[in-house]
């Protein structure tokens, strides 16, 4: 390490542009923010030593300069941002609704364009590995390139002094030489930057008034805030940070709470729907226009229990109520870090019927006899009371008739259908009935006895989604760091004013990272009252 | 009065205001007076701008009086809105700067965000289960505030960007200047020919397959003459002159035709009011106004554009990504999901990181930073519309 002393006598690292104390520029370091070719000095970082423009010689040096430039890092956001907006051209595959695999569905439904998407991968973009080397470079950027400028920027800051180079002062943005100013006009400038709440440190008559130095960390603090944020969102790779699981429950039913591992029940009391007023003076026009029926609340009113025996595979489970709530859309119901989503619901599916035995030529349909089928689970025989004896031969819950053969859509009763075997009493031979939702057919065409149905109950299902994520935590604290950080670097400026008493009057000088606007009205404010002419911007863009 | 008439009648009275206020701040040119400071039209115009303001924010109170939920729930309701946030942020960038010209961008710009809110469907619409919560006023006000005060950056960056770029002779940047001029006027003959047509009361029906299983066919509205007809679709309405070609059927969405038939119109529509201007001015419309503005210094310009991104980035990243993730969470049990307008509010925020990164070296200041600052106006204004009515998501409200 080849350390540089100044003509004040600091003592600056290697690769130092402008001397930690006085601001003298370090002749052979000049090139580094290009100084040479300007007039005014480049006050980016305040001329202090980075590692990424002192060293290029290993690998390392390499590697670390290359992520500190903020054109690679620039470019880094460039190029994700791109490739972000073409994920959006057509739907990503996990937000696809349709029921088509991904390569039949994006040339089915965009053509070639479609299939090229599809095979250039862009249907999962953002989980592709291109992506996410994309995302994991601007973590890597953020650290290293904040490591390169904060630690010397710390230091340069902290050595400062008020007296400061003569060459420091005239090649600053804003500077001015003030020959006929009076002793009584530099008390008055101190007074009165006080007074707009400089803080004012004093050398031998030199002065440097500053504000706002907190600032500078503000893009330090809001990339940690997005490291933090940024590995929050890596846990998210490792499975047991969280847990996303379903599970449809019936009204009046308890079921298991899929992913908290049999620790916690749920039991749905009652599922409702409620739709806005059709005849209500405020939407009545907008209702009317969308076709009607404007949903307003989905809720399911449940109650959990907590599972208090030693879980065992086959014995019934000992539960104990520990929380009661409503459960909607934007309120989810939370327990021991679990929060239940109202996520979606199928109405009135069929919960029970009941059939009466009745004589085919019976008028009246006088019954001989009255049985329930519980349609989630029925008896294989129902045995009424005069010896009549009904077997469910056959049932579908969601009847559909697919090639000629009945069959079922699905095991959750929408649309039940049965065949019933109607045994009279001292009979071998069955009687054979078919029954659905809006026909009753006697296959044979011989049947004495006939099935009607005479009541049914109906339920709803909730479809509620579980979830715990303990990742949040992380990512809310990188949040709100970075929002802390990027306040902080954009609300307030660093402002600097230094001045240099000369045999005549003095200098004054005067740099802020950001606001230039500000920092002039500031000047024309401190030098009020005083025969002092505000500093002059030696950097105005060409007009 | 019912409460909904006087909600609507604000809402008119705010626009006259602004436009009011645009000539004012339009007089403050002519000023021979070199102090801008001074300007008394200056004053006028922002006195009125304010009263214009004070107007809106009486339209969006009563409103939400009316409807018993904050009007930030469909496109008519928080277009609106961004407008007034828009002059929000003029007003504040106003007392800062002082910087009279600015106004006659940035006023324009609000005019002709809040013509275009009002050219959709202005009923007040119930709240869905999804969007019945207080999240939706603290997220979408948010964001909203927040790209209001990156547009001002736009506005300000069209002001530089007319200002200084050279109209001696023409180039690929007076070309794309121009380009943008255009699309202002694109949006002009959008209001212009949608009212036209909504005047006259002009509305055609077509039948068309549907895509669904439940129906066979449903039916698209045209309220403007159709140009393009929806894909195997047949007039249903007698006497109705046809359309003059199909959309191309790889268009998906029932809507999709009609979508392309609007733009059509509203790019042909600007075409020709912008054609008629350039005969009127016989030059290139920046060219026109450049003069004007021969006494605005850009610096201070640059320095406006510049500080609105700053103030608008943090504003829109607590509204547009990390309120928008709170909500998210709560409302669909996650986060992030890369929706399109997520993705979009994704894009806009890499894109002014860029933006805040270049401005740390002097080679981006001025031009490059302008047009930048146009760029990015587009981005925004891409996810407040585009996405919404183009590319298939959760947010499409509209």
């Amino acid at each position: 390490m080849n350390k540089i002393k100044c003509e004040c006598g600091h003592i600056n690292p290697e690769g130092t542009v402008l001397c930690e104390a006085c601001g003298k520029p370090v002749e052979e370091n000049q090139h580094i923010d290009g100084n040479n070719k300007s007039k005014l000095l480049n006050m980016r970082y305040d001329g202090s030593a980075r590692r990424s423009k002192t060293y290029n010689k290993t690998i390392v040096d390499k590697i670390w300069n290359f992520f500190s430039s903020v054109k690679v890092g620039v470019w880094l956001i460039a190029i994700t941002l791109i490739a972000s907006s073409l994920g959006t051209i057509f739907p990503q595959e996990m937000n696809n609704q349709s029921p088509l695999p991904a390569e039949q569905y994006y040339e089915e439904n965009y053509g070639m364009a479609g299939q090229i998407y599809y095979q250039l991968g862009f249907h999962d973009l953002y989980g592709s590995w291109w992506y996410m080397i994309l995302i994991a470079s601007i973590g890597v950027s953020l650290v290293i390139a904040s490591i390169d400028r904060v630690v010397p920027l710390y230091r340069s800051l902290k050595k400062q002094k008020p007296k400061r180079h003569e060459t420091f002062l005239k090649r600053q943005r804003l500077f001015g030489q003030a020959e006929y100013a009076s002793d009584q006009d530099y008390h008055t400038v101190i007074e009165q930057l006080k007074e707009r709440r400089y803080k004012v440190t004093q050398e031998n008559g030199h002065v440097l008034a500053e504000k706002g130095r907190f600032s500078r960390w503000g893009p330090y603090v809001n990339h940690i805030g997005l490291i933090i944020f940024l590995l929050g969102a890596l846990m998210r790779f490792v499975p047991s940070m969280y847990v996303d699981a379903n599970v449809w429950v019936r009204e009046g039913e308890t079921k298991m709470l899929e992913g908290t591992e049999g620790e916690y029940y749920i039991k749905n009391e009652d599922f409702i729907v409620e739709m806005y007023d059709e005849n209500d003076e405020r939407f009545k026009e907008s209702i009317e226009k969308q076709g009607g029926s404007v949903p307003k609340n989905y809720q399911t009113n449940a109650v959990l229990y907590q599972r208090t025996d030693e879980s065992l595979p086959g014995v019934d489970p000992e539960l104990e109520q520990v929380k009661e709530g409503e459960i909607r859309v934007n309120e989810p119901l939370k327990i021991d870090g679990f929060a239940i989503y109202q996520t979606t619901y199928q109405l009135n599916e069929f919960k029970t019927m009941t059939f009466k035995l009745h004589e085919k030529n019976d008028a009246d349909e006088k019954a001989i006899g009255e049985f329930t089928v519980d349609l989630v689970d029925p008896k294989s025989e129902y045995t009424l009371d005069n010896g009549y004896r009904v077997e469910l031969y056959d049932y579908y819950p969601e009847f559909e008739m697919k090639d000629g053969v009945p069959s079922s859509y699905s095991k959750y009763p929408k649309d039940p259908a049965f065949v019933f075997h109607v045994y009279p009493p001292g009979q071998v031979e069955p009687e054979v009935n078919f029954l659905a939702i809006g026909s009753n057919l006697d296959p044979n065409g011989d049947n004495q006895y006939k099935i009607g149905i005479t009541d049914l109950e109906m339920r709803d299902v909730t479809g509620l989604t579980i979830r715990k994520d303990y990742t949040l935590p992380l990512l809310g604290i990188g949040g709100a760091i970075f929002m802390i950080g990027v306040i902080q670097g954009m609300y307030w400026n660093h402002r600097r004013i230094w001045i240099q008493p000369k045999e005549q009057g003095f200098w004054v000088a005067g740099h802020t990272n950001k606001n230039w606007f500000g920092l002039k009205k500031d000047l024309e404010k401190v030098l009020e009252g005083t025969s002092v002419e505000p500093p002059e911007d030696q950097q105005e863009l060409k007009e | 009065m019912e409460l909904s008439t006087i909600s609507s009648n604000l809402l008119y009275a705010s626009f006259f205001l602004y436009l009011i206020a645009t000539f004012f701040f339009g007089g403050t040119i002519r000023e021979k007076d070199a102090q801008q400071k001074e300007s008394k039209a200056g004053k006028i115009g922002i006195t009125i701008t304010i009263i214009g303001f004070v107007a809106q924010v009486g339209y969006f109170i009563t409103r939400w009086i009316a409807s018993q939920h904050a009007p930030l729930s469909n496109l008519f309701e928080y277009t609106t809105f961004f407008g007034m946030m828009l002059v929000l942020a003029f007003i504040v960038m106003y007392f800062i700067y002082r910087l009279n010209v600015l106004g006659l961008f940035v006023l324009p710009t609000a005019l002709l965000i809040i013509a275009y809110a009002s050219m959709f469907p202005s009923e007040i619409s119930p709240l869905i289960p999804a969007l019945n919560t207080h999240w939706l006023y603290i997220h979408v006000s948010t964001v909203s505030l927040g790209q209001a005060i990156l547009a001002v950056s736009f506005g300000a960056g069209l002001l530089y960007l007319i200002k200084t770029i050279d109209q001696t002779e023409r180039t690929k940047k007076t070309s794309w200047l121009e380009f943008i001029i255009y699309t202002l006027f694109a949006v002009i003959g959008f209001i212009v020919i949608t009212s036209g047509f909504r005047l006259g009361g002009y509305e055609v029906t077509f039948e068309v397959p549907a895509e669904g299983e439940a129906v066979e066919v449903s039916t698209v509205d045209y309220t403007l003459l159709p140009i393009v007809g929806p894909t195997d679709g047949t007039l249903q309405t007698q006497g109705a002159s046809g359309p003059l070609i199909e959309a191309p059927s790889w268009m998906q969405g029932e809507k999709a035709a009609r979508k392309l038939n609007t733009m059509i119109w509203s790019l042909l529509v600007g075409l020709v009011l912008y054609v008629m201007t350039r005969l009127i001015l016989r030059k290139r419309v920046a060219a026109a106004i450049q003069p004007k503005l021969a006494r605005v210094k850009p610096s201070l310009v640059d320095e406006v554009s510049y500080r609105a991104v700053a103030i608008g980035f943090p504003v829109f990243t607590l509204g547009g990504l990390i309120f928008a993730m709170i909500w998210a969470q709560i409302a669909w049990n996650r986060f992030w999901g890369w929706d399109p307008k997520e993705v979009w509010a994704l894009i806009t925020w890499l894109f002014y990181a860029v933006f805040l990164h270049l401005r740390l070296g002097a080679g981006w200041h001025g031009e490059k930073s302008a047009w930048l600052a146009v760029i990015g106006f587009a981005i925004i204004m891409f996810n407040l519309i585009a996405v919404n009515l183009v590319l298939a998501g959760l947010h499409s409200y509209a």
